[in-house]
């Protein structure tokens, strides 16, 4: 029974990962930037959920109609005044720039909120939890972490597929120069597409400091996770990202329950092990279609 | 298509402005000079063949006109308008529309959703999708596919009408026959005699010289980046045409005055 413990346990810690990782999934699948810090974007969110809790003196979920929309306009703004521009001088460039966002974000924190770990006031979610059968607890922070992601990842897909603007957003993801060329203005897509991620990125940045602590340093160890489950998962591909942080997950709790300290390890080498197998990731339905289209 | 012609610029020697008007476009790709001194014009209604050998800066030139590629000097005008800075959307909001070098669809979209797209910054709403699918039936079967599964010809099909859905005034084709069966590329032709029926313009890189000249009321040959020869089609010889397709004696240019440029432009405005 504690097995089954250990995988239902990871799948859900799988949908944390996801969350976090498909925002990372989507810039690098519509603009090809890797960005850097956007683990360190989901800790300024959790920052900025523990300012708003203290300051109303409300747990953190009462927050999120002014945070979200805050993480969106940062994110119309980081893309408008810094990735865009970054966007113009080659490939390099915006690896550079993240990963200077990034390290200015953790030492900006450290000055204005010292390293001391945090973390945030979750109310009566946070110590609520059901039983299945008689040995399996599971927590409602968890379990509702694991739908948020669910809902999230529904939303773009369906966003994606579905709307006019979606139907922008792979064009440009297919072909950018012809998706200038027919008319498609690529700017304010390319904001809108950061704005969603890292609004995705603050509400993981809630549920990592619900659920555990952070502090300024947090924001690397999430984006390496959240960077493994977006190429187990196949780059471009939602779906994909879920499966990838749910095997990730699953890997780190199952190890877990053997040797603690091999946990972390092990998720590694199934990363590893995956990069050697399918390099592509196991979803990797846009690579497919681009070689399909390459030879049709 | 049903946007009313602009008042002609007042002068003397104007009859008929033509639609479009490339005047001494200089084009770089960094240190390489693509294009010298480029000119041209399109009369509206007419149909163009834009020919020359390999690497003469056919592509450039529509892409010039078209907006992704940037003119160094010169001017591209379009009714009047100086459009030589404007970025490719707002040269589409204004009617110009390419059907890009090999096809460029969007490979993972589906036929339908390739069309869409090319209705993103649409001049008018003259062409709905079901406008489309009456110009090219075969590709209405296939609106559910992904473009990438279509065979070349209907993608090719795909291309023009992800272009037509911009409801252009001048469509510029970029070698729509390449490396499709002589059978296809005839329907092809068949429907660019349709849509200039219906009005519109065409400015056409063909390498078939003798479709070219079938299909066109004027041509324009560019040898190295420079315009070889410029004349309505019955005014020249296919030997000419050859000459300065490759670069066999002095550059000619058969160019009459404006007025027999313009005259096309009464034939086909319906």
């Amino acid at each position: 029974m504690t097995w089954v413990n250990a995988v239902i346990q990871g799948l859900l810690l799988g949908g944390q990962y996801a969350l976090i990782a498909c925002g990372l999934s989507l810039t690098f699948g519509v603009m090809r930037i890797v960005n850097l810090a956007h683990g360190d974007l989901a800790v300024c969110g959790a920052y900025l959920g523990l300012v708003l809790s203290t300051v109303f003196g409300v747990p953190v979920w009462y927050t999120l109609p002014l945070l979200l929309p805050a993480a969106f306009l940062a994110g119309l703004a980081l893309q408008t005044l810094l990735f865009g521009r970054a966007l113009r001088h080659g490939v390099l460039a915006p690896v550079l720039v993240t990963f200077g966002l990034s390290i200015m974000i953790e030492n900006l924190l450290q000055v204005a909120a010292t390293s001391d770990p945090r973390g945030l006031n979750g109310g009566a979610l946070a110590l609520a939890s059901f039983s299945l059968g008689s040995h399996i607890t599971v927590s409602w922070l968890f379990m509702t972490a694991f739908l948020t992601a669910c809902a999230v990842l529904s939303g773009l897909q369906l966003l994606l597929s579905r709307t006019s603007w979606g139907r922008k957003v792979r064009a440009i993801a297919d072909d950018l120069d012809t998706a200038r060329l027919v008319g498609i203005r690529v700017r304010p897509v390319f904001a809108t597409v950061t704005g969603i991620a890292v609004t995705t990125a603050a509400l993981a940045g809630v549920f990592i400091g619900t659920i555990g602590t952070f502090d300024p340093l947090t924001g690397t160890n999430t984006l390496i996770f959240a960077f493994e489950a977006v190429v187990i998962g196949g780059i471009g591909s939602l779906w994909g990202t879920l499966v990838g942080g749910m095997a990730l997950g699953v890997t780190q709790v199952v190890v877990g329950q053997v040797n603690q300290a091999y946990a972390v390890l092990a998720v590694n080498l199934l990363f590893l092990a995956v990069l050697a197998v399918r390099p592509n990731g196991l979803f990797a339905r846009h690579q497919a279609a681009r070689e399909a289209g390459a030879l049709g | 298509m049903s946007t009313p012609e602009p008042a002609a610029p007042p002068g003397p020697a104007a009859p008929a402005a033509p639609l479009l008007e490339v005047t001494g476009v200089d084009v770089f790709y960094g240190d390489f000079q693509a294009l010298f001194g480029v000119s041209l014009s399109v009369a509206r209604g007419g149909a163009t063949a834009l020919v020359g050998a390999n690497g003469a800066g056919k592509t450039t030139l529509l892409r010039t006109i078209a907006g992704p590629q940037a003119a160094a000097s010169g001017a591209v005008r379009y009714r009047g308008e100086d459009l030589t800075a404007a970025p490719p959307h707002r040269r589409i909001s204004r009617g110009i529309a390419l059907v890009p070098e090999g096809r460029r669809l969007f490979p993972s979209l589906t036929v339908e959703e390739n069309i869409q797209v090319g209705a993103a910054a649409a001049a008018s709403k003259d062409w709905p999708l079901d406008r489309i699918y009456g110009v090219f039936p075969m590709i209405a079967r296939r609106r559910g596919q992904r473009a990438s599964t279509l065979s070349g010809g209907e993608q090719q099909a795909v291309a023009i009408a992800r272009a037509l859905a911009a409801a252009p005034t001048l469509l510029l084709l970029d070698e729509i026959s390449l490396g499709l069966a002589p059978r296809v590329v005839g329907e092809l032709y068949q429907t660019l005699t349709a849509l200039r029926a219906e009005g519109a313009t065409l400015l056409i890189v063909e390498q078939d010289l003798r479709r070219a000249m079938e299909a066109c009321d004027d041509l324009v040959c560019l040898l190295e980046g420079r315009v070889a020869l410029a004349a309505p089609v019955p005014a020249v010889t296919r030997e000419q045409v050859v000459a300065a397709y490759f670069g066999e004696g002095p550059p000619r240019d058969f160019r009459g005055s404006r007025d027999s440029w313009g005259s096309e432009d009464q034939e086909a405005a319906t």
